[in-house]
């Protein structure tokens, strides 16, 4: 694999520098312009941008700490028995609410259950709620958004109309509605309601994103050496739109887990006796001025889950970013 | 672009009804609202059964549907279970909840931008990492919870707030509701502006107005900012809606008897009238927010033009 | 030059949603001696025929005088507007009124307010919520058919004989039916609320101690003091503000911040603190209310015979005390028969009349459940509307219980339901196929009102379709027993059934809690958990 890029990756270690890092501009734009728009390397070789962008995430720290976090997330999601022996619904109303003690690092919740072992059970539904969800809602909305903003006219009016339909829903209706009729013990249910009601918001960013981008003057450029849409979609203007999309996405994935606790506890989420984050951090809320700590563990649990994937969003927006090269 | 914003407000009308038929059948799906009328006790049958009938509610769901409508277009909105017309519902809760919705973008922008656009400047360093702690700790820590502290601690504890807002609804008292509606936006809108600066700094034309030696302050607002609002101004656009509806667990905490609390009352009493009028008005207010986005986009980048 | 064309469109749109919102502002008045008290956005319009929960109920209770008042202390129904209700044979009623009570825009109180008020709340065009309870007076049926227009406007059973007495036929012997009419649907009405009754649901009108100053519909009432009161009741306070909450919690906050006097509801999340927070500014006392899970009994899974040993096995698995105390802060008490330590014993409560079936003994609960066939299926759903009260935490703690008790893993989940709409429809309908919640709260301080409706065969909330025949004997023979003392007690036999067959596991009863501030004194609750505003003093 040439690598022409080289000195410029160095300098780009995620952004690091800060503050107006206009210095570096000579060398940089100089041999930007060979390697940008058209996608080909200078010694004429096909060159993918989505090849390059992966090349240099491999070497970016704060992807490799993101990874690994995500890793033993989902270690854990599969095998929770790995670090948590007990039974996550075996409770004793007698230890309600009690502090940590030999044995119950986290203490005790208001049913009196073992804190750790929900939260480290917890993991398996809140991680696969969360990611599935994100990633539908994610592919969903900038796949319509994305279409309605690039060509404009009638798809816009059609797919952005849909998109406006859909937020009109307020969760709570669509929840009881929709989840009343579907009967079943997964997380997909959940799932597919979420991406449901998601997708619009991520759809208008990536539209307007879109738009912004296709106005470029390489966009325009390749536009008028007669490049197909779907490879200027793909090619110029999907690397040059998808940043605000990750930053949404990555903290919906949040808000998401949390929003699964609302419909759990409306009886239409995830059906008891299956443990997460997000009806922990509901029912320890109740109790918040009386045993904090049950509701510092579960959501220190989503905290550090947002985290990592906050980590990987922002390392590999970096790595598509032509102009941090 | 005054074609095209008139091609817009065409639009509407297939959306709205779109969504007023969407929602009322929704609302109808969740069943029979007159049993619970009753409360613990057993409904009375044939009371019941007149109140269905006067309600239209033994009739087929299409009609209804027409029935609704066709009340809509003469301005009867219907009624509420506790005696009260819609239109009145409305009337005493979409000031207040838009009143506390423009506190909280306000906050948004003002808080978020500022926060954004120093941390975008400062990639890594201690006020970027501070801003991401502060985003994980909005993400994880519910409304609830923060709302709850906020107003135990500012209304009860030091004693410098009414915890509670009053009927009215005056601005000051919408504060402190509107930072904890804000919240969570706020972690988006600090985000986004964040990485959009963080990508805007090293543009072409960025570099240029360095070069031309524009002053610091003038080259952050007028270029780099401007350019990066995009992607914020079409958050906020759709958060307008979901702060609107949403706002369900703040209005509680707070005692605001807003369109969130309304609507949610409604769906627990299976209140087609309640739900479908107030989520109508809501689809106008962001396709109204939307439409304006739009326009926005124009203003801030030149190069998008409506035909 | 673009850009600034579409700028000013932009600001244009933008100033028109900002002048929608240019309002607000405006001061609230605050009279002396006035009581600010906690309310909730009453279920449906304030009438008393219509009202079947607290919220209007605690409207009508300082608005209206009927012809009997319970007791708040004893329960006792003592007459009120009544002279005297007399009877030989336990079903004809002559009932006298007391000279000199008036509705407050001046009208008489007559035979004639109670005849029409019943009349109405009976008939079916006036689609009143408790219109059933009327359903004793003869020609009732004609009023209220089952299906189809009324053949009458008024019932034949009620016949005004002048203006200070008026006669009530019943269709059967009802010996306590006098100690019944406390309940507020037998309320006397103003001419003026059948001449213009939207005027009046905008201000309603009554003969009671207050007089509404101003409603607004959702957000709050304003009742004062009426001077011009004759009754023996007079108000102790200037009047009283009944401010709408969006939640409890929110209530009791303001209450902790001094912008209310009485919440009398405390929510379930600040038990712990109430100590501290109040000191002994707190009530917390039995009301008319028990919890209890009930099986469906039309369902052959549970209701087949034999099943009443796993049924009451159930019963025995649940550790009453541990969850009231842990999870109730004692605001509820463990439950050991089917009525309310509110009625208290003269009026038929008897404490452990449920005995050992009761009692949390794990083993033994173990042992009757296997004996009676195992739990159906080898599992057992809780079901209840999770909207309202604090009912999954404790659903969930009644579960552990059984759980632990089995030492079968999770063979006992909860099946929450999103709505009390939901829920009530599939309850009515007998949709259930496992146990669910049934909270009851009595209209009026008798026995009768605990069992008769409740598991009578037909019963109008016999939601669990239990039937039994000795039951029904039992409950006929009380109703017509002229001695108080020995209606108790056949009740009571009849409640000795329940106690053999488990139709319903008694979990606990609801007491009724409130918190006041520093400003208000003489707060008390009557057996409904509604404060008696009346005998509030303002310092």
């Amino acid at each position: 694999m040439p690598e022409p890029y080289d000195p410029q990756q160095a300098i780009a270690p995620s952004g690091a520098g800060g503050g107006m890092d206009l210095a570096m501009s000579e060398a940089e734009t100089l041999e930007k312009t060979p390697g940008g728009p058209l996608g080909t390397g200078p010694a004429g070789k096909p060159r993918s941008l989505w090849s390059d962008a992966w090349h240099q995430l491999r070497r970016n720290p704060v992807f490799l700490v993101s990874s690994l976090l995500i890793l033993f997330l989902v270690l854990i999601s599969i095998w929770p028995q790995l670090i948590a022996s007990g039974d996550p619904n075996e409770c004793h109303l007698a230890d309600r609410q009690l502090g940590s003690s030999p044995g119950h690092p986290f203490g005790f919740d208001n049913q009196g259950c073992d804190v750790y072992t929900r939260v480290v059970y917890g993991a398996r539904a809140s991680i696969t709620v969360g990611v599935c969800a994100t990633i539908g809602a994610a592919l969903l909305g900038s796949l319509l958004g994305g279409l309605a903003g690039f060509f404009g006219g009638w798809w816009d009016a059609l797919l952005s109309r849909i998109a406006d339909i859909f937020f009109g829903i307020p969760v709570i209706l669509g929840g009881l509605v929709l989840l009343q009729v579907v009967v079943s013990t997964t997380v997909w249910p959940v799932v597919g309601f979420i991406v449901l009601l998601g997708w619009p918001q991520v759809s208008r960013i990536a539209r307007g994103s879109v738009i912004t981008a296709k106005q470029n003057d390489y966009v325009q450029a390749a536009r008028a050496l007669g490049a197909s849409n779907g490879r200027m979609l793909l090619r110029h203007v999907a690397p040059n739109a998808v940043a605000p999309v990750i930053v949404v996405a990555t903290i919906a994935l949040g808000t998401y887990i949390a929003l699964e606790a609302t419909l759990s506890f409306l009886g239409v989420g995830l059906r008891p006796p299956t443990v997460s984050w997000g009806i922990d951090i509901a029912n320890a809320a109740q109790s918040i001025r009386n045993a904090p700590h049950m509701l510092l563990w579960p959501a220190g649990a989503l905290s550090i889950t947002v985290l990592a994937f906050i980590m990987l969003g922002d390392a590999v927006r970096d790595a598509l970013d032509p102009k941090l090269r | 672009m005054g074609r095209y914003v008139i091609r817009r407000l065409i639009q509407m009308a297939p959306v709205f009804i779109g969504s007023t038929f969407l929602i009322f059948m929704m609302v109808f799906a969740l069943g029979d609202p007159v049993a619970a009328l009753f409360g613990d006790k057993a409904p009375d049958p044939a009371t019941a059964a007149r109140i269905r009938e006067e309600l239209y509610l033994d009739q087929p769901l299409w009609k209804q549907y027409l029935h609704y409508m066709g009340q809509i277009f003469q301005g009867d909105f219907g009624t509420a279970f506790n005696g009260q017309p819609v239109t009145e519902l409305m009337a005493a809760a979409y000031p207040v909840t838009l009143r506390l919705t423009m506190v909280a973008i306000f906050i948004e922008l003002v808080v978020g931008i500022t926060l954004g656009v120093l941390s975008g400047l400062k990639r890594g360093h201690f006020i970027d990492s501070s801003v991401l702690v502060l985003t994980l700790v909005v993400i994880s820590i519910p409304t609830f919870v923060s709302g709850y502290v906020l107003q135990y601690l500012f209304g009860v504890k030091w004693d410098v707030i009414r915890p509670t807002v009053s009927v009215d609804a005056p601005l000051n008292e919408l504060i402190l509701p509107g930072i904890v509606l804000a919240l969570v936006s706020l972690a988006y809108v600090t985000r986004l502006t964040r990485t959009s600066i963080a990508e805007n700094v090293r543009a072409d034309y960025l570099r240029t107005a360095v070069a031309k030696g524009l002053p610091r302050r003038r080259i952050i607002t007028r270029h780099l900012l401007r350019n990066s609002l995009i992607p914020v101004v079409t958050f906020i656009g759709t958060d307008i809606g979901s702060l609107m509806g949403g706002a369900i667990v703040t209005e509680t905490i707070f005692n605001i008897h807003g369109v969130g609390y309304q609507i949610y009352q409604g769906i627990l009493r299976n209140n087609a009238p309640t739900v479908v009028g107030f989520v109508t008005i809501l689809v106008i207010v962001f396709l109204i927010a939307n439409l304006l986005v739009d326009l926005l986009y124009a203003v801030l980048d030149p190069r998008i033009r409506y035909a | 030059m673009r850009g600034a064309t579409h700028a000013k469109w932009a600001v244009c749109a933008v100033s028109v949603a900002l002048a929608a919102t240019a309002c607000g502002g405006g001061g609230s008045d605050d009279g002396a001696g006035i009581v600010r008290s906690s309310w909730g956005d009453p279920q449906n319009p304030i009438e008393p025929a219509n009202t079947n929960e607290v919220q209007g109920g605690k409207v009508l209770d300082m608005l209206f005088r009927g012809l009997k008042r319970y007791d708040p202390k004893t329960g006792e129904a003592q007459d009120m507007v009544a002279e005297k209700i007399a009877t030989t044979d336990q079903q004809n009623f002559t009932v006298t009124l007391k000279d000199g009570w008036t509705f407050s825009n001046g009208e008489k109180v007559t035979a004639k307010s109670f005849v029409d008020a019943w009349n109405y709340g009976a008939h079916i065009d006036s689609k009143q919520n408790n219109s059933p309870f009327f359903a004793n007076i003869e020609g009732y049926e004609d009023v209220h058919p089952e299906s189809g227009n009324a053949k009458a406007k008024t019932m034949s059973g009620l016949v005004v004989k002048d203006a200070k007495t008026f006669t009530v036929k019943l269709n059967e012997k009802f010996s306590s039916w006098p100690e019944t009419l406390g309940y507020q649907a037998f309320s006397p009405l103003p001419e003026s609320f059948f001449k213009d009754h939207e005027a009046w649901l905008e201000k309603p009108v009554g003969n009671g101690p207050y007089t509404v100053d101003s409603y607004t519909k959702g957000a709050s009432m304003k009742l004062r003091a009426w001077d011009a009161y004759k009754g023996p009741d007079k108000a102790k306070n200037g009047g009283v503000d009944l401010v709408v909450y969006t939640d409890n919690n929110t209530a009791y906050t303001d209450l902790l911040a001094g912008n209310l006097d009485l919440v009398d509801d405390v929510p379930a999340k600040q038990l712990k603190n109430v100590k501290a927070d109040l000191a002994d500014r707190y009530i917390n006392q039995p009301a008319l209310i028990i919890q209890t899970v009930v099986f469906p009994m039309y369902d052959p899974r549970w209701g087949k015979p034999g099943m009443e040993k796993v049924r009451t096995g159930l019963s025995k698995a649940i550790n009453r005390d541990e969850i009231t105390k842990q999870i109730f802060e004692e605001t509820r008490t463990p439950a050991t028969d089917w009525t309310s330590p509110a009625l208290h014993e003269k009026g038929g409560y008897k404490a452990g009349l449920c005995g050992d079936a009761c009692e949390y003994d794990p083993e033994q609960a173990k042992k009757l459940i296997e004996e009676g066939g195992g739990l159906p299926g080898g599992k057992v759903q809780l079901t209840s509307n999770v909207d309202t009260g604090s009912h999954r935490e404790w659903m969930d703690a009644v579960c552990n219980s059984i759980n632990n008790a089995l030492g079968k893993g999770s063979v006992c989940t909860v099946n929450p339901v999103g709505t009390f709409a939901d829920f009530k429809n599939q309850q009515s309908n007998f949709k259930m196929t496992g146990p669910f919640r049934s909270g009851w709260q009595a209209d009026y301080p008798l026995i009768q009102n605990f069992l008769q409706p409740l598991y009578a065969t037909g019963g109008s909330s016999n939601y669990g379709k239990f039937e039994n025949k000795d039951f029904d004997r039992l409950v006929r023979e009380a109703n017509q027993e002229s001695d108080q003392a020995a209606a108790v007690a056949k009740f009571q036999d009849a409640e000795k059934i329940l106690a053999d067959q488990m139709p319903a596991i008694p979990l606990w009863y609801q007491n009724g809690s409130a918190g006041y501030s520093e400003l208000v004194s003489g707060v008390q609750l009557n057996q409904f958990s509604v404060p008696v505003y009346d005998q509030i003093k303002v310092d």
